[in-house]
Order: structure tokens, then sequence, then C-alpha cells
């Protein structure tokens, strides 16, 4: 294992978090069984004060695991130089194979952590929480995925070895290679260029049409089609962005985009990418939970504008940076093509 | 927005109201803050003056191993490797290490041929040209009490006093490099040490194409299956994982006194005065409700966090980068004795705050988490009957 400070940094906020979530699990699970909603009795009352806890422990708790996954990738980038054959984190991470798997739960959690933040918040702010059971059997799910990712992560950094030769990404995202990210980087420039540029439109035309329109059909579309974006941006990211950011048909790689060298710019690509997905999550979301809790309608109507409008500012921010290279760079791919 | 502006300004109101306890905590915290960032700004520092410095050194070093220990280099390995395509000059170096009995300390001893520069801006003096001539870095000038002009005497191998006259002497600026470095010729060096003539501590191998070094190192090893060749990467790597290690060392041991602290903000935030419970139990009564006062004391929590934050952070740059770190560098820089005294040139980057800002923050808000709550669903009506 490596004694570097960011592995313990996260080390010890993993360990902090899962105690967080277990505490919160315990006391949820007596609220779970007790809550009764009508009741007026001294146990309900107390139940009620403990809710606040839980969800103090809870908000800390996800909000140092989502501020975990930005920790995470920032380590294990600056983490290479140890590793014979590595120049980014793609390096690092080979260097010991469950390293992805550590990114396949904390990307997942990232999401849900802030969705649960966002519920709770608005759930709170009606008079009689009608969330609380789904809320807290929810935290039943959450917690083995928290736990999962302490444990791939610590199974991760204990494994690292500098000693060992690692393969980075010009042989990972090769486009002749076998494997996924191979596939993703061989996948053809101009198809994928139209796919992420139409897919974004639809988002935008959905987007416009929620402002406009209060049907809840179109929130559950642009849910789903900003969920998609997910997949679709970090495909569009491998096999196309990275290419025309690096200015080299053949390097591919997601991660190098964080460094210094390209100005830092894959903070806030990510961050446009990352927030759009959740924006446009949200709206879809509150209107499902609302068949359930209809009082909850009347709290987030104020806020639905607000998590629209932060979306549309992620979009654009998402899509300004992929057009800038593509439209004015000095590179083209056009001898390729 | 405005309204938690407005609880964080009735938090600080209220912190203000409580200077003695707010001011405590903050400074412990500070203290704490302050130990830990030292630790991580100074090996951050040294690793890149040490990265820096290692950017002129050889592409690849060939030693010769006999037995498992370093031994030295006959002059047959470098016409052999001089021969191996790509590589562009092989430079034998001849130098060691000396104990002097009169500082207790280690010197190093360096030899140059006639094809060393004669002038180097560093560098008050000239080099040695003779055989009795030596040219001293800084520290030992400062040990030993000796000037340009004067003789410097050293023991030989054969236990023998040696009179040099020193006719350079390094400045200080150098001193990463030089402080304790004493160059002599090459061949009066073979003499003190009483080195067999052809043969040398290790070679310099300069390489056309640096993807070709690994190449090179390897056809080495297959030519004199007892030389070690260590390219410039690992030397690099090698750093980079020491004063990694060191400084998660130190970090893992001053952690004991973050969870002292956080024992402390636990105690503190659980031991509510009795005018704090009025307090809360007044703004309950004027209709805050739970979620509020969670709120204010979650403000609370991060005035006092972030103000020690910024004040352990600007005490650690102070102790490292103007002080140089007079209370860590004996564990961080190395086991020589005659430390050399350097300024670090300031750097702090984004990472290195975030780190310390997770490692220290959070367990504080953790600790505070359920004394805070206890202290917000206090039920007003009991408080305010005492």
């Amino acid at each position: 294992m490596i004694l570097h400070p960011g592995i313990l940094a996260l080390l010890l906020g993993a360990l902090l978090v899962i105690l967080l979530m277990l505490y919160a699990c315990i006391i949820g699970f007596g609220v779970l069984r007790h809550w009764d909603r009508s009741s007026y009795s001294q146990q309900q009352l107390e139940l009620e004060r403990r809710t606040y806890l839980i969800s103090t422990m809870v908000n800390y708790a996800l909000g140092f695991q989502a501020l975990s996954l930005l920790l995470f990738i920032y380590t294990v980038d600056s983490l290479h130089p140890l590793f014979i054959g590595a120049m980014c984190a793609t390096g690092t991470l080979n260097a010991n194979p469950v390293g992805w798997d550590v990114l396949l739960v904390k990307i997942p959690v990232f999401f849900l952590a802030w969705l649960w933040v966002i519920v709770n918040h608005y759930d709170l702010q009606v008079e009689d929480s009608p969330l609380v059971r789904p809320k807290y059997a929810a935290l039943f799910g959450l917690l083995p995925l928290v736990v999962l990712d302490s444990w791939r992560q610590f199974r991760y950094f204990t494994g690292l070895d500098p000693q060992i030769i690692t393969s980075c990404c010009g042989s990972l995202f090769n486009q002749s290679g076998k494997g996924i990210a191979s596939s993703l980087a061989a996948l053809p420039v101009v198809p994928m260029v139209w796919v992420f540029y139409l897919w974004l439109l639809m988002l935008l035309i959905l987007l416009l049409l929620a402002f406009k329109f209060n049907s809840s059909a179109l929130r559950y579309l642009l849910a789903l089609a900003a969920f998609m974006l997910l997949p679709v941006g970090l495909a569009s990211v491998i096999s196309f962005i990275s290419i025309y950011i690096y200015e080299m048909p053949t390097h591919h790689c997601p991660f190098d985009l964080l460094q210094g060298g390209y100005h830092f710019i894959g903070y806030p690509l990510y961050l446009g990418l990352f927030g759009t997905v959740l924006c446009g999550l949200v709206p879809g979301l509150m209107r499902l939970l609302q068949i359930f809790a209809p009082g909850l309608g009347q709290v987030f109507k104020k806020r639905e504008r607000f998590w629209l409008f932060s979306m549309l500012i992620f979009l654009l921010l998402l899509l300004v940076l992929v057009s800038r290279p593509l439209l004015f760079g000095s590179f083209t791919l056009q001898a390729y093509l | 927005m405005m309204r938690q502006l407005k609880i964080l300004d009735f938090a600080i109101a209220s912190l203000r109201r409580r200077k003695g306890k707010s001011l405590s905590i903050i400074l412990v915290f500070a203290f704490t803050v302050a130990a830990l960032s030292s630790v991580l700004l100074l090996t951050h520092a040294l690793r890149s003056e040490a990265t820096q410095l290692l950017a002129g050194a050889p592409d690849l070093v060939v030693q010769r191993i006999i037995a498992g220990r370093h031994d030295l280099i006959p002059g047959s390995y470098q016409e052999k490797i001089e021969k191996i395509p790509g590589v562009k000059a092989v430079t034998p170096r001849l130098w060691g290490y000396y104990y002097d009995s009169l500082t207790s300390s280690n010197f190093t001893l360096l030899g140059i041929g006639d094809d060393a520069p004669r002038g180097l801006p560093l560098l008050a003096g000239r080099l040695p040209k003779a055989p009795d001539e030596c040219a001293i870095g800084s520290g030992i000038a400062e040990f030993r009490g000796v000037t340009i002009g004067d003789d410097l005497y050293l023991i030989n191998q054969e236990n023998l006093g040696v009179g040099f006259t020193i006719v350079g002497l390094f400045s200080a600026q150098s001193n990463l490099l030089t402080h304790d470095l004493i160059i002599l010729e090459k061949e009066t060096l073979r003499k003190f040490f009483a080195i067999p003539p052809g043969l040398n501590t290790d070679l310099a191998v300069a390489v056309y194409n640096p993807q070709e070094v690994n190449m090179v190192a390897q056809k080495i090893k297959r030519e004199f299956p007892a030389a070690r060749p260590i390219t410039h990467d690992e030397i690099v790597r090698t750093y980079d994982a020491v004063f990694n290690w060191r400084s998660g060392m130190l970090l893992s041991i001053f952690s004991v006194a973050l969870v002292a602290f956080c024992i402390l903000a636990w105690d503190k935030a659980t031991g509510l005065s009795a005018e704090e419970r009025r307090e809360i139990g007044v703004l309950k009564a004027l209709g805050w409700d739970t979620g509020d006062v969670l709120l204010l004391k979650f403000w609370e929590g991060m005035f006092i966090a972030l103000t020690a934050f910024l004040l352990g952070l600007t005490a650690a740059l102070i102790h490292v980068f103007w002080l140089g770190a007079p209370l860590l560098a004996m564990v961080v820089k190395g086991w020589s004795v005659l430390f050399p005294e350097f300024r670090l040139v300031p750097y702090i980057d984004l990472q290195q705050i975030f780190i310390l800002a997770f490692l220290t923050i959070v367990p504080y808000l953790v600790s505070t988490v359920i004394p805070c709550w206890r202290a917000a669903v206090t039920d007003p009506d009991s408080v305010m009957r005492g």
C-alpha cells in the first residue's frame, strides 16, 4: 500500500461515511417500525426528533461521499508517476484492476446520494414529511452500496504496488484492441458526433418544452433522456471529444483531460455532463414521488424552475466546452474521414 | 439564500457572545490543522525541489554489484557500453563519502576531470586545477570555519592528514546540491581514497532518445550481469515514493492528535452551558423549529472549522516556507547530519487544500453532529422553566 495523503484522506472519509450511515440506519430502523403520522404520542414526537438527526447525518455522509468521487479521481491521477508505464489515471487504475470497479460503484452512488439528499430536503419542508418510510427504506439500499464502495476502495489502495508495470491509456483506449474501452474508442467519429449533438438538441427541446408546459410525461421523458446522456456523453468523450481536445487522432483517454497540460478542462466538462444528468433527473423524480405524496407538489412547484434552469446552464456549459475545439480548434479530422 | 446569510450572521454573533469557548476550540483546531498541513506542504515542496534537481541527472547510471554490494566499476565496462547503439556518451564518475570525526558529519567528495567547466555562476572563486586545491560547499565552510585561501585538512585512506587550499566556495543558493560537497581533482581523489587506477565509482550514460533508455538498460544488464543500471525515471519514482511514505507516516502519527481533537470537540459541543440551553429555548419559543436550530449549529460549526482551517494553513505556510520547517525537517529530509539549510519555494496546489479539508473539517463536523442534534431538540418548555 502507498501511504499517499490523498489515500489516507479517502480511507478516513470512507470510514466516517460508513459510521454515519450505519448509525443513521440503526435509528432509521426504529423510526420505520414505529412511525405513525397520525399519532400524537410521546413516542411519535421522539421519532420525529430523530428524523432530524438522521437527515443531518445522512446529508453529511452523502455530501462527503459525493466529494470523495472528486478526490478519488484527483488522487488516482496524481499517483501515476509512481507506476512504470502509467501516464495518467488510466495507468493507476490498471495497476490494480479493482480500481475500475470502484468507479463503477462510486459514480452511481454519487447520483443516488444527491437524489436522496434533494428528495429529503423537499420532504422535510412538507408539514408531515410524507416520504419518511420510502426514504428510510432507501437508506437500507444505499448502505450496502456505500460499504461496497469503501470496501473496493480499500482493496484497491491496499493492492497497489509500485513494482507493477501497468499499461496506460495509449494501449487501453486503442482502436484496434479488444475489450469495452477499445470498442468505445473505435466508435466511428462522424456518427458519434451526430448522436451526441442530436441528443443534446433533443434534451434542449424537451427542456424548453418543460419550461412552457406543466406535463408530467414531459418530465419523465426529460429524466429518461438526461439519464441516457450519461452513457452517450461518456462514449462521446472517449470517441471524439478527447481527440479534438488533445488534437491527436489516436489519443482517446478520458482522464488526461483532467491534467494541467490541457488546462484542467476535464473538470468543467465532467461538471457540465454530471450536472446536466442530475438536474434533468430531479423534476421527473419529484413528479413520480408526488403520486405517493401529493403534499410534495405544493413545495416543489416553486423550486422546479430552479432545477430546469440549472440544467440549462450545465447543458450550455457542456455544449460550449465540446463545441469550441470542434469549431475553432486548428485540428481537423479531414484526412481520416 | 438570504435566510442562510441571516442565520450565519446570527451564528457568528452567538459565537462572539461565547468568546472564550469559541476561541479555545478554534485555537486547538488551528493547531491540529497547522501540524497536518506542515507535513503535507513540506513534503510536497521537497518533492518538487527534488524533481527539479533530478531533471539534470544523467539518463542512466550504471553501477557494479558484487555480492549484493556496490563495487567499483572497471574501465572495460565503459568501452563496451559506448558501443551500444543509441548511447551518446559514457562518463566515468569518481566520488565517495568521507566521515569527518571533527564535526561528526558526512561529507561528499567528488572528483572532476579536465573537462569540467572552470567557472560556475554559483561559485565564488574557481574549481580546483592542481592536486592540492579544492572547492567546498557553504556547509563545510561554516562547520570547519574556513573560507577561500585557507587550508582544509582531511584524513586520507592511509590515515595521514592531507591539506588542500580552498580555491572555490559554492554560494548558499546551490545548497541542496553542494552543502556538504568537496570537489577535488580526479587523480587527487583517487589517491586520497586509494582507489586502484582504471576503476571508477560508477558510469553516467547519456542516451540520445529518452524512449530508448529502458532498452539500453536491458542491453547493459545482458552484457554485464554484474551491472546495475538505474534509469532516471526510477530515481524520480523512488523519490516520489519515499516522500509519499514519509508524509503518510507523519500524517498517521498526527492523526492521533486529530482524534484527540475530535474528542475535545465532541466534549465541548456536548457540554452546553445553561445560558446556551436558555438561548435555544427562547429561539424555539419564538418560532424557530428544530431544522432552523440545526442550521444555526451547522453554520456555527462551519464558521469555526473554516476560521481554524485558514489560521492553521497560514501558520503552516509561515512555519514551512518562512521559517524552514524547523520542527519537521529532521524527520522528513533524511538521515544526514549536515543538513542543508535552504529556502523552499512556496507552492500549494488545490489538491493539498482539498485533502487537508477532507482530513480535518470532515472529522470535526462528524464529531459534532450528535451533540448539535441533542441541543436542537431541546424542549423550550423544559428549558425555560429551568
